[in-house]
C-alpha cells in the first residue's frame, strides 16, 4: 500500500490534520495503534478550550490555543459535535493569587485573547452561586468554552473517510526506514509505504521521530486523574472553575461537561510508563481535596467513575510542530499536551499549511468538511421521535436506559465511517453504558449487538481492542 | 392515546403482583409495559433456588416463581407490552413509552404502578482505583452472561461484597468451573444469609474476608489482579495489610440503588433513605394516583415481600380508581436509634386495615427490644433475639391503634435494651 | 469422639451448634440449637449433607442458547461436581417447559435433573 502521506496517531491533532488533508487529490492513511480512534490523550482530557491566557506570548502555545479557540466554535458547528461557550474563571483566594491573576491578565491581553474581565469576589459568587466563600476575585475569559474532545475526533475522522482517508486500525508502527526517497513503515498490518510522514504519536511521538533517526523530541509523561460525577451534579458550575496555575500545570479544575455532568481534576504526577493510565488512591484524593476548596458542595456521592490519562509534556515547555531536523519529508506533531486541544483545529491548519510547502496537492472537485449531526432520540421532541421510529424501528428499542440510547444509535455507531468495534467505542459515540449504572444493564445488550453486526461470537466483541475481551467461551 | 384504568411500570415480580391484584378487585383495563423482551424482571437470571418458601410454600427457583405469575398474567385480560420503554410519567398521569412496533406510545391512566426495581451499584461509585481493564463487572452482568446468554464471564475471580448475589455468584462460578479465590466485605459482618454463606462458600472452600475491600485493580487490557486490603473500624484500608490477588475477573455486589429516574422526572418525593418514593400504607406517593412496589419502593431481602407489598398496592391502585381510597389526615412513620426507615412513611388515619410497617436495621443486634412509640406512649414493643441489615423486618400496627392514635403524630420504631 | 461446630441455616437467627461424634460417625449429642428444626439440620449436615442443584442445560432451537434446570429435590452434597458434568452433556431440544426432565435419575440417585423456565 502506497500513500502521499501517513499521518500516525489518530487523536484529536491526527484526526483533524487528517480531515483538512482530506480535501486534496492526495492518498492519506491514518495509521491508529489501538482498535479505535482517540485512545490516548484525547479520551482522558478536562475537555476544556481555553482562553489562552496562560501561555507564554510568543510560543507555539500561545498563538496556536488562541487561533484554536477562534476557530473551535465553527469546527464543532461544522462537525455537529457538542461545544458550549461557558467561559472560564481563575479564582484567586488572596491578594497574593490576585496579582497573579493580573499577570495572566496581562499575558491574555499579549497574546491576543479576546473579553478578559477581572472580577471581583462578589461578582464570582453571581456567577457561580456554590464556589467557595474565601474567594476574592478572579479572571473571568469570555472566549472559553467546552467540548466533546473524542466525539471532536470520532466526526473529523468520520469525515476524512468519507473523503476517501484510509483509516487503518490495530496498525502500530514498529519501524521506519527510507528506500528511494519513500517511507517504508513496518506496522503490524505489514508494510505501508508513504511519502510524507506526519507524526501525531501523542506520548509515543517521541519514539516516532526516533525511528527516523530525530531524536530531538523529549517528552515526560504527566498523569492526571480525573473523577466525573452524575448530571444531579452539574449544577454545582456553569464556568470552568480553575484555580492559579503551578509549574506541574493549570491545577484542579471545576467544570462542566458538554453532557451536563461535573467533572473535577487533575491530578499532574511524572510517570515512568507513558501509557500508565491507572488511577490511584492518592491522586483521586488529591483531585478531591483540591476541588473543595474551589467548590465546597462536590460530594463523591455523585461519583459515576473516575479515570486517568496521561499528557506527553514536553522539556521545552512548548508545541513542537514542524519539520523534523532530520527530513524534509516528517512533520513532528509533538509535546501537545494542554492546551492541545484548544489548540488542535489551528495545529491542524498550521501542519497543513506546511505540507503543502513542499507537497503540490490540488483541491478534490467533490468533498465535503462537515458531519451530519448523529441521531440523538434524547434530545429529540415527542413528534420528532414518532417520525424517527416509523422510520426505522430500531430507534423504538431503548438499549440503555440511563442515557435513553436506542439500538438504532447503537447500529449506526458501529456502522459509521471508522466506526465503533468495541463496547468503549459504542459508549463514546453513542452515550450507552455512560451514565449511573455504568453498563450494568445495557453492557452485554451491546456486546449482543456488536457481535451480531460484526459478524462474530459474542465472546470475541472486546471493551477496547487487544486482549480486552468482555467474557470468555461458551459454559455449555 | 390508548386509555386505560391501570399502568403498570415494569413487569417483575412487583409489577406483575400488582396488576393481578387490582384485576382481582375488579379493576378492567391494565397494561404492563415492561422493557425486557419477557416479564418475569430480574427473577428470570436468578436460577438458584430458595424463592417463594413465604408465598408458595415451596422453594422455587428464580424463573420458576416468576413464572407462576407469568402464566396467571397470561390468563387474564391484562394486556402485556414487552421490549418496551417508559420514557416519561406527565402531571396528569399520562405514560409515554415507546417500542419497535407501536413506535411512541402515549397511555392515559387513572392510575399508575412504578415498578421498575433497582439496579447495582457500579465500580465508579465505589471510588476502587487502578485500571479500566476487562473482567470488572457486577455480579448482576455476570449473572445474565453465565445464566441467560450462556458464556463465562470469568476464569479465576475475586468478589466483592457479600451480600446474597455476591455469594450465589460464587458458587454458581465455582459449580461452572471458575476458580473463586475469595469474597471479600468491607463491614465486619456479611449482608448475605447464613444459609448462602453456607452452601455457596464454606461448601467450596471459598475464604470470605470480612473487614476486607479491594482497593486498586491491575491489568492492561484484561483484568490481572486486584490488590485487597483490611479496613479499620472507619472502613478505611489499614495500610501494611495490602495483598495482590491475581484474577482475570472482579465481580461487585456493593449494593441495590432503586431505579427512579422516571420518578423523579415524574417530580415524585423520594425518601433520603430508601432512595425510594414516599408512600402511605396503601403505598401511594405524593403524586396523587401514582404507587409504588417492590425494589422500586425499597430494596428487599425476599421476592415473597415484594409480592406482598406489590399485592398491597395493586388493591390501593384499584380503591383509588373507584374513588374508594379515603384520604383525610396522617399519621407519619420514622425510625430512630438503629432503624434505618420505615415503608410507608404515613398512614392515613381513615385506613380501612391493620398495617404493617417494614423496616430495615443499621447494624446487628442481638437480643433487644423492638419499640413502637407515639411520643412517650408505647403503641406495642416485643423482644427480638437477632436483627441485622441484610434482612427486612416488620412489625404491625392495629387498625385500632390507626384510629386511636392523633392526627399528624409521628409513629417512631426504635431498639431498646431488652 | 469428635466434635463439629456449625452454624444452623433454617432461619435467619443462625444459632452456633455443637455436634459430638462418635468414632463411627453416629451422632452423641446436638447442642446449642434453639428448635428441632436446628437438630434435625445439624444431625444431617454431619451423616449425609444435601444440597439442591441448580444450573443451566444446553438447548437448541430455543429463545436463548441454554435453559436453568435444578435438581428435583436435594441430591448428596459430595455429588455436586460429578452432578455438573452429567448436566453439561446434556443438550435439549426447543420447546422445553418446567418439570421437563433435562437427567432422569442423576448418578443413579433416584432424582431428576428438571427444567426450571421455558425455552
Amino acid at each position: 500500500m502506497k500513500y502521499d502521506v501517513a499521518i500516525i496517531g489518530s487523536g484529536v491533532v491526527g484526526a483533524l490534520i487528517s480531515r483538512e488533508l482530506s480535501k486534496y487529490d492526495i492518498k492519506v492513511a491514518l495509521l491508529e495503534r489501538c482498535n479505535d480512534v482517540a485512545m490516548g490523550t484525547t479520551k482522558a482530557n478536562s475537555a476544556i478550550v481555553h482562553g489562552g491566557f496562560d501561555a507564554i506570548p510568543g510560543t507555539m502555545k500561545a498563538k496556536l490555543n488562541v487561533k484554536g479557540t477562534e476557530m473551535m466554535p465553527e469546527v464543532c458547528k461544522e462537525l455537529n459535535v457538542p461545544y458550549k461557550n461557558n467561559g472560564s474563571l481563575v479564582l484567586a483566594f488572596s491578594d497574593e493569587e490576585m496579582e497573579h491573576v493580573k499577570e495572566l491578565y496581562d499575558r491574555g491581553v499579549k497574546n491576543g485573547v479576546p473579553n478578559l474581565e477581572i472580577i471581583d469576589g462578589d461578582k464570582v459568587r453571581e456567577l457561580e452561586p456554590y464556589v467557595s466563600e474565601e474567594v476574592v476575585g478572579a479572571l473571568l475569559s469570555n472566549s472559553a468554552g467546552i467540548v466533546c474532545p473524542y466525539e471532536l475526533t470520532i466526526a473529523a475522522t468520520e469525515v476524512a473517510v468519507t473523503n476517501g482517508v484510509e483509516f487503518l486500525r490495530n496498525c502500530e508502527v514498529k519501524a521506519i526506514k527510507k528506500e528511494n526517497d519513500v517511507y517504508e513503515l513496518d506496522t503490524t498490518l505489514g508494510t505501508i509505504e508513504a511519502e510524507y510522514i506526519i507524526n501525531a504519536a501523542g506520548n509515543h511521538s517521541d519514539e516516532v521521530a526516533k525511528m527516523i533517526g530525530d531524536d530531538s523530541i523529549e517528552l515526560i509523561a504527566r498523569k492526571g486523574e480525573y473523577y466525573l460525577l452524575d448530571k444531579s451534579f452539574g449544577y454545582l458550575a456553569n464556568h470552568t472553575i480553575f484555580q492559579c496555575p503551578n509549574k506541574m500545570g493549570k491545577g484542579v479544575l471545576v467544570t462542566p461537561t458538554v453532557d451536563g455532568n461535573l467533572l473535577i481534576g487533575p491530578s499532574a504526577t511524572d510517570e515512568p510508563d507513558k501509557d500508565d493510565t491507572d488511577t490511584t488512591p492518592e491522586g483521586l484524593a488529591f483531585v478531591v481535596s483540591r476541588a473543595l476548596k474551589s467548590v465546597k458542595a462536590v460530594n463523591l456521592r455523585g461519583a459515576i467513575t473516575s479515570f486517568a490519562g496521561v499528557r506527553a509534556h514536553p522539556v521545552t515547555d512548548d508545541f513542537i510542530i514542524g519539520y523534523s531536523d532530520k527530513s524534509d519529508k516528517f512533520i513532528n506533531c509533538a509535546g501537545i499536551e494542554s492546551p492541545g486541544l484548544s489548540a488542535a483545529p489551528a495545529i491542524a491548519k498550521y501542519v497543513e499549511e506546511l505540507l503543502l510547502e513542499k507537497l503540490s496537492a490540488n483541491e478534490k472537485a467533490d468533498y465535503k468538511m462537515t458531519r451530519e449531526a448523529p441521531v440523538r432520540f434524547r434530545h429529540m421532541s415527542k413528534e420528532e421521535r414518532e417520525a424517527l421510529i416509523k422510520k426505522n424501528p430500531a430507534y423504538g428499542r431503548i438499549i440503555c436506559r440511563c442515557e435513553t440510547i436506542t439500538e438504532g444509535e447503537i447500529l449506526d455507531a458501529i456502522h459509521a465511517p471508522a466506526g465503533a468495534r468495541d463496547v468503549d467505542g459504542v459508549k463514546r459515540r453513542t452515550r450507552a453504558g455512560m451514565g449511573r449504572c455504568q453498563g450494568g444493564f445495557c453492557g452485554s445488550k451491546v456486546v449482543e449487538l456488536l457481535a451480531k453486526e460484526l459478524g462474530v461470537p459474542m465472546n470475541e466483541i472486546t471493551k477496547f481492542g487487544g486482549e480486552s475481551k468482555i467474557i470468555y467461551e461458551r459454559t455449555k | 392515546m390508548l386509555n386505560y384504568d391501570l399502568a403498570v411500570v415494569g413487569g417483575g415480580p412487583a409489577g406483575m403482583a400488582a396488576a393481578l391484584k387490582a384485576r382481582e378487585k375488579g379493576i378492567e383495563k391494565i397494561i404492563i409495559l415492561e422493557r425486557a423482551d419477557t416479564l418475569g424482571g430480574i427473577l428470570e437470571q436468578c436460577i438458584h433456588t430458595g424463592f417463594g418458601l413465604h408465598y408458595f410454600g415451596e422453594e422455587l427457583s428464580g424463573p420458576e416463581y416468576a413464572g407462576r405469575f407469568i402464566k396467571k398474567v397470561s390468563e387474564t385480560d391484562i394486556d402485556v407490552k414487552v421490549d418496551t420503554m417508559v420514557l416519561d410519567i406527565s402531571d396528569d398521569n399520562v405514560v409515554t413509552a415507546c417500542n419497535k412496533e407501536d413506535g411512541l406510545l402515549t397511555i392515559k391512566a387513572k392510575a399508575i404502578v412504578l415498578a421498575m426495581g433497582c439496579r447495582e451499584r457500579p465500580r465508579g461509585a465505589l471510588s476502587i482505583a487502578g485500571c479500566r481493564a476487562s473482567g470488572i463487572m457486577t455480579a448482576g452482568t455476570a449473572q445474565k452472561y453465565v445464566n441467560i446468554d450462556g458464556y463465562m464471564p470469568g476464569k479465576t475471580v475475586v468478589i466483592l461484597g457479600s451480600g446474597d448475589i455476591g455469594l450465589i455468584m460464587a458458587r454458581r462460578m465455582t459449580l461452572e468451573g471458575a476458580k473463586v479465590k475469595a469474597v471479600c466485605e468491607l463491614m465486619p459482618y456479611s449482608g448475605g444469609l447464613t444459609r448462602n454463606i453456607v452452601q455457596c462458600l464454606e461448601d467450596f472452600d471459598i475464604p470470605l474476608r470480612l473487614s476486607c475491600t479491594v482497593v486498586s485493580t491491575h491489568g492492561k487490557d484484561r483484568l490481572e489482579g486486584v490488590t485487597v486490603a483490611n479496613v479499620d473500624e472507619h472502613l478505611k484500608p489499614i495500610p501494611g495489610t495490602e495483598e495482590y490477588i491475581p484474577c482475570d475477573t472482579l465481580m461487585l455486589s456493593v449494593g441495590l440503588i432503586p431505579e427512579n429516574e422516571l420518578s423523579k422526572n415524574a417530580g415524585i418525593e423520594l425518601d433520603r433513605i430508601t432512595n425510594g418514593p414516599s408512600v402511605d400504607e396503601y403505598r401511594e406517593t405524593l403524586h396523587k394516583g401514582v404507587f409504588a412496589c417492590g425494589n422500586v419502593l425499597q430494596v428487599h431481602d425476599l421476592v415473597d415481600y415484594v409480592t406482598e407489598e406489590s399485592q398491597i398496592a395493586g388493591e390501593g391502585a384499584a380503591k383509588f380508581i373507584k374513588g374508594e381510597k379515603k384520604s383525610g389526615d396522617y399519621i407519619n412513620t420514622q425510625g430512630t436509634n438503629g432503624v434505618r426507615y420505615i415503608v410507608p412513611q404515613r398512614i392515613n388515619k381513615e385506613t380501612d386495615k391493620d398495617v404493617k410497617l417494614y423496616f430495615r436495621v443499621g447494624q446487628v443486634f442481638k437480643n433487644v427490644r423492638l419499640v413502637v412509640k407515639c411520643g412517650d406512649e408505647v403503641i406495642m414493643s416485643k423482644n427480638k433475639k437477632k436483627m441485622a441489615p441484610g434482612e427486612m423486618e416488620n412489625v404491625l400496627i392495629k387498625l385500632d391503634t390507626v384510629k386511636s392514635l392523633p392526627a399528624d403524630s409521628t409513629l417512631t420504631v426504635t431498639i431498646e435494651e431488652a | 469422639m469428635t466434635k463439629r461446630e456449625m452454624v444452623c441455616v433454617s432461619c435467619p437467627m443462625g444459632c452456633a451448634i455443637t455436634v459430638e461424634l462418635d468414632d463411627n460417625n453416629e451422632v452423641i449429642s446436638v447442642t446449642g440449637n434453639t428448635c428441632p428444626r436446628g437438630d434435625k439440620y445439624a444431625r444431617q449436615e454431619c451423616t449425609h449433607p444435601e444440597r439442591m442443584l441448580t444450573s443451566t442445560v444446553k438447548v437448541e432451537g430455543g429463545r436463548l442458547p441454554v435453559v436453568p434446570v435444578k435438581s428435583a429435590s436435594p441430591i448428596p452434597k459430595e455429588m455436586l461436581f460429578d452432578a455438573m458434568k452429567e448436566v453439561n452433556k446434556v443438550t435439549l431440544k426447543a420447546p422445553v417447559t418446567f418439570g421437563d426432565v433435562a437427567v432422569k435419575n442423576i448418578l443413579g440417585t433416584g432424582i431428576d435433573i428438571v427444567v426450571t423456565n421455558e425455552a
